[in-house]
C-alpha cells in the first residue's frame, strides 16, 4: 500500500485567480515527486490548460453526450496526461444559461471514482468554480472526498465575502463530515494593507493565511504560452513562490479546522477596521449624484 | 347511464350501450377532426412495413415505451426483503406514489414505503429539513428496525448529500444516532430498477460490513442473492426449499420472499419476513455470494468481492440446464453432494418436455424484458428446441447482447436468432411484424403488441398487472422451470382451441385431445 490519498479542493470567487493558482502549486507538487489527478469542477473547463498546453479539454459531460451516456465512456476517453505526469480531467457542464452545472460535477464524479481515476495517484485536486452556490458543487467536499479546501482570495471586498459563503458552505458538512478548511491563499491585487487584511480575515474565519502569492507578470507571461510558470521559468521567483505554497500545503496534511464563518456585518467592521471602507453615513445611502 | 347497485354492468359491457357508442361517435364527429379513415388505416399498415420498420431503427433522440422502470423502484424492492425495515425515499410525495402503486398492482398487496415530502422550497433550500423531519415522523409512526434511504431525481439534481444530512438528522435527534439508515443515491435518470436494486443493495450491505471486524470465513456457508424479480415471493421459497435439502448453510440477502403475500388473518402486516441484521452480519463471513441475477448486482457483488468472498453470478438460469448450473455450484461451494431427490424432480422436468416435444420443436418466440431474464429464457427455450428468434432488451447493454448471442451461437436452433440491446417496445412492434414469431414473451405492457401484431403474450416479466397471483408460484429451479413449461404449452394450447373453435367451419381440428 502507497501513502494514503490526499484529496484537496480549490474554491474561491470567479476571476480571483483559482485555475492559475492551483495549477502552479500543483506542478510544484508535481516537482516534489508526488503523483496527481486534477478534477476541473467548471464547465468553462480550463482548470488544467496549463498543465495540457491545450486551449480545451474534451469534458466528461461533452463525451457523454456524444456517446449517449457517461457509462459509455472509458477512462481513457476523459482523462489526458500533462506536464510531469500530472492527470487531468474537466468535469465540463452546460453552456450557459441552460441545464444543471452542479448536477454535471457529481456525474463526473461519481464516473471516476467508480473507473478507478483515484487509483495510483497521491494527490486528487477539484478545482472549483465560485461560490458554492448548490448541492453539485459541494460535491467535492461531502464525506470521503477533500480533506481540506483552500480558498483562494485577495484584499478586494467581494473575494472576501465570497471566501466567508465558502467557509459557510464547508461549515455545513464538517459537523456531520470529515472536511476541513486548510487555509487561505492570498493572489495579491495590490490592494491596501492586503496582507494584514488577509490575516486578518483568516483569523476571524479561525484559520490560517497558508501563503501570500505576490502579484508577478512572468504568471502572465506564462499564461500566453498556456504553461505554469513553474514549467515555463522554473528558476524565477514566483515559480519559488508556488514551491513554498506547495510545500506548505504538503505538510498541512490533517491540520485543517472548522471554519467559523462570520456575518456580513463582522465583515463590514473588519474591513473598516482596515480602513478599506468608511464607517456608513446615513445621509447618503440611497441619493443620486444629482440630488447630492 | 344510471346504475344500480343490485345490477351494475361492468366497463367491459358498459361501453358498449347506445348511450355510450353514440356519445362516443358524436364526439368524433364534432370534436376530434380525425384523418379520414382510410388515411388512418393506410398509416397504420405502413407502420408494418421494412420501410417504416428502417425509420424506425434510426430513431435517436426519442425512446417510446420502454421496458423498464427506474431505479428508487428497484431500491425500494431491496429494502423490503430486511427485516422490520421502511424504504424512505428522499425525493417528492408523487414519485413515491408511483412505486406503491407499481408494486401494488403487480402483487395484489400494499407496499410499506415512506417519502420525505420535497416540494418547492426544499428545491431551492436543499432537502435537509425534510430528511430530518421525515425520519423523525417514520421512525415515531411506523417503528420500523431500519430504515433505508434511496433518492429520486430532484433530490439528486440539487445534490442531496444522503450521507451528509442523516448524519446531521441524527444530531438534530430524528433517531437514535444508533440507529441503523443505509442510504443509496438512486438518480432516477440513470440506468434501470435493476441499476437501483444493485446500489440500494450494496448500500445496505456496505452499512453493516464496514462496521465488522475481521472476516473469518466459515466453510461452506454462502449468502444467495435473487436479484429484482416480479414472481420473486414463490421464486425465493423454492431457492430456499432447494438450498434445505441441499443441506446447505446459508443467507438470502434481501430476502422478499414474505412481504408480497401476507396471510389474511386479522392481523396486518406492515413489514413480514426478510433478512435479519444479525444474518447481514453473519454473512460477512460466508465464503461466496452466488447472485442469481448478474445485471442486478454488478456493484453488490463487486464490493462483496473485494471483501475476499467468491462470487458467482448467474444469469437467471431456469429450466433443466439453468438449475443444474445452479444447484451445481451451490454443491462445489458448499461441499454437499446434490440428492436424490433433486435428481428426481430433475428427471419429471425433463419428462415432462419430453411429452410436450411435438408442440414446441421449431416455435418462434419474441421476448423482452431485464437482461438476466432475458438470458435464463433464452437459454430454456433453446433447450426446448424451441427459436428465440428476437430477444430485446432496454436495459440489457452490449455485454449482455454478446451473452446472449454466445447462447445462440451454442444451439442449432439459435441458428435465426438475433438480440437487440437498448431497444424499446416500439422498436419491437416493427420486428413483430416484419419477423413474425409464434409467441411474445414479456410484461403486461405487451398487451399491446399482443392487440395490434396479433401475437399471444406469455406473461413472464414485470409487471404483471392484469393477471394474478403469478408471483406466488416459483418458476426457478426444476418445478419452476415445470411452471414456465405449462405456462407456454396453456398458451399454445388455447391458441389452437381459439382458431379451430368454429362449428362446421375450422372445428374439425377442435379435439379433446391434443
Amino acid at each position: 500500500m502507497s501513502t494514503p490519498l490526499r484529496q484537496i479542493a480549490f474554491y474561491g470567487k470567479g476571476g480571483i485567480g483559482k485555475s492559475t493558482t492551483s495549477q502552479n502549486t500543483l506542478a510544484a507538487l508535481a516537482e516534489m515527486g508526488q503523483k496527481i489527478l486534477i478534477v476541473g469542477c467548471d464547465p468553462k473547463a480550463d482548470s488544467t490548460r496549463l498543465i495540457l498546453h491545450a486551449k480545451a479539454q474534451d469534458t466528461v459531460l461533452s463525451l457523454a453526450a456524444e456517446a449517449g451516456s457517461v457509462e459509455d465512456l472509458e477512462l481513457e476517453d476523459v482523462m489526458k496526461v500533462g506536464y510531469r505526469d500530472i492527470r487531468c480531467v474537466e468535469s465540463g457542464g452546460p453552456e450557459p444559461g441552460v441545464g444543471c452545472a452542479g448536477r454535471g460535477v457529481i456525474t463526473s464524479i461519481n464516473f471516476l471514482e467508480e473507473n478507478g481515476a483515484y487509483d495510483g495517484v497521491d494527490y486528487v485536486s477539484y478545482d472549483v468554480l465560485g461560490d458554492v452556490v448548490c448541492g453539485g458543487f459541494a460535491m467535492p467536499i461531502r464525506e470521503n472526498k477533500a480533506q481540506e479546501i483552500y480558498i483562494v482570495m485577495s484584499g478586494e471586498m467581494m473575494a472576501m465575502y465570497a471566501a466567508n459563503n465558502i467557509s459557510k458552505g464547508i461549515l455545513k458538512y464538517a459537523n456531520s463530515g470529515g472536511v476541513r478548511l486548510g487555509g487561505l491563499v492570498c493572489n495579491e491585487r495590490q490592494t491596501d494593507k492586503e496582507l494584514e487584511l488577509a490575516e486578518a480575515l483568516a483569523k476571524k474565519l479561525g484559520t490560517q493565511l497558508i501563503h501570500f502569492v505576490p502579484r508577478d507578470n512572468i504568471v502572465q507571461h506564462a499564461e500566453l504560452r498556456r504553461m505554469t510558470v513553474l514549467e515555463y521559468d522554473p528558476r524565477s521567483k514566483q515559480a519559488d513562490e508556488y514551491r513554498q505554497l506547495a510545500k506548505k500545503i504538503h505538510a498541512n496534511a490533517g491540520k485543517g479546522v472548522i471554519p467559523t464563518p462570520i456575518t456580513m456585518e463582522e465583515l463590514e467592521d473588519l474591513l473598516m477596521e482596515f480602513g478599506i471602507m468608511k464607517k456608513e453615513d446615513e445621509s447618503i445611502i440611497g441619493k443620486a449624484a444629482v440630488a447630492a | 347511464m344510471s346504475q344500480h347497485a343490485e345490477t351494475l354492468i361492468d366497463h367491459e359491457m358498459l361501453f358498449r350501450k347506445p348511450e355510450y357508442t353514440d356519445m362516443f361517435e358524436n364526439k368524433q364527429k364534432n370534436f376530434e377532426y380525425k384523418h379520414p379513415r382510410d388515411r388512418i388505416i393506410e398509416i397504420q399498415e405502413w407502420t408494418k412495413t421494412r420501410e417504416y420498420q428502417e425509420k424506425n431503427f434510426a430513431r435517436e433522440a426519442l425512446t417510446v415505451n420502454p421496458a423498464k422502470a427506474c431505479q428508487p423502484l428497484g431500491a425500494v424492492f431491496a429494502a423490503v426483503g430486511f427485516r422490520n425495515t421502511l424504504p424512505f425515499v428522499h425525493g417528492s410525495q408523487g414519485c413515491v406514489a408511483y412505486y406503491r402503486s407499481h408494486f401494488s398492482r403487480h402483487f395484489k398487496e400494499p407496499t410499506s414505503c415512506v417519502s420525505s415530502s420535497m416540494t418547492e422550497d426544499a428545491a431551492v433550500f436543499g432537502g435537509l429539513n425534510n430528511m430530518i423531519d421525515g425520519l423523525a415522523n417514520a421512525y415515531a409512526l411506523y417503528k420500523p428496525e431500519m430504515i433505508a434511504v434511496s433518492t429520486t431525481c430532484m433530490a439528486e439534481v440539487i445534490g442531496d448529500d444522503l450521507d451528509g444530512f442523516i448524519k446531521n438528522a441524527k444530531m438534530k435527534g430524528s433517531v437514535p444516532q444508533d440507529f441503523d439508515v443505509p442510504f443509496a443515491h438512486t438518480p432516477a435518470f440513470v440506468g434501470s430498477h435493476i441499476t437501483g436494486y444493485d446500489n440500494a443493495l450494496r448500500g445496505i450491505i456496505q452499512h453493516f460490513w464496514e462496521k465488522c471486524d475481521a472476516r473469518t470465513p466459515v466453510p461452506g456457508k454462502i449468502n444467495f442473492i435473487g436479484g429484482f424479480y416480479g414472481f420473486t415471493t414463490g421464486n425465493l421459497r423454492e431457492v430456499k426449499r432447494l438450498l434445505g435439502i441441499m443441506g446447505a448453510d446459508y443467507t438470502i440477502l434481501g430476502d422478499t420472499s414474505d412481504i408480497w403475500d401476507t396471510p389474511t388473518d386479522g392481523e396486518y402486516r406492515m413489514y413480514d419476513g426478510g433478512t435479519t441484521k444479525e444474518e447481514v452480519r453473519g454473512a460477512y463471513h460466508a465464503e461466496a455470494t452466488i447472485s442469481f441475477q448478474q445485471f442486478c448486482t454488478e456493484k453488490t457483488l463487486k464490493y462483496i468481492e473485494s471483501k475476499g468472498q467468491e462470487v458467482v453470478a448467474l444469469n437467471h438460469p431456469v429450466g433443466v440446464t439453468g438449475t443444474d448450473q445452479f444447484l451445481m455450484e451451490v454443491s462445489r461451494l458448499t461441499g454437499k453432494a446434490i440428492p436424490e431427490q433433486l435428481l428426481k424432480e430433475r428427471g419429471r422436468l425433463v419428462d415432462a418436455i419430453a411429452d410436450s416435444q411435438a408442440m414446441l420443436h421449431g416455435k418462434k418466440f419474441a421476448l423482452y424484458g431485464d437482461p438476466d431474464l432475458m438470458l435464463g429464457l433464452t437459454a430454456f427455450l433453446l433447450e426446448l428446441g424451441a427459436e428465440p428468434t428476437t430477444v430485446l432488451s432496454t436495459n440489457g447493454d452490449d455485454s449482455w447482447a454478446a451473452k446472449v448471442q454466445a447462447l445462440f451461437d451454442a444451439s442449432p436452433f439459435g441458428k435465426n436468432c438475433k438480440v437487440y440491446p437498448k431497444k424499446d417496445m416500439w422498436h419491437l412492434r416493427s420486428l413483430l411484424f416484419t419477423e413474425p414469431v409464434d409467441y411474445l414473451i414479456g410484461n403486461t405492457h405487451g398487451k399491446y403488441l399482443e392487440r395490434d401484431c396479433g401475437v399471444p403474450l406469455i406473461r413472464l416479466g414485470f409487471p404483471i398487472f392484469d393477471r394474478h397471483h403469478y408471483h406466488r408460484f416459483p418458476i426457478w429451479g426444476y418445478e419452476g422451470g415445470l411452471r414456465v413449461l405449462v405456462m407456454i404449452l396453456d398458451e399454445m394450447f388455447e391458441r389452437l382451441d381459439q382458431s379451430t373453435i368454429i362449428t362446421a367451419k375450422t372445428d374439425i381440428s377442435y379435439d379433446i385431445v391434443r
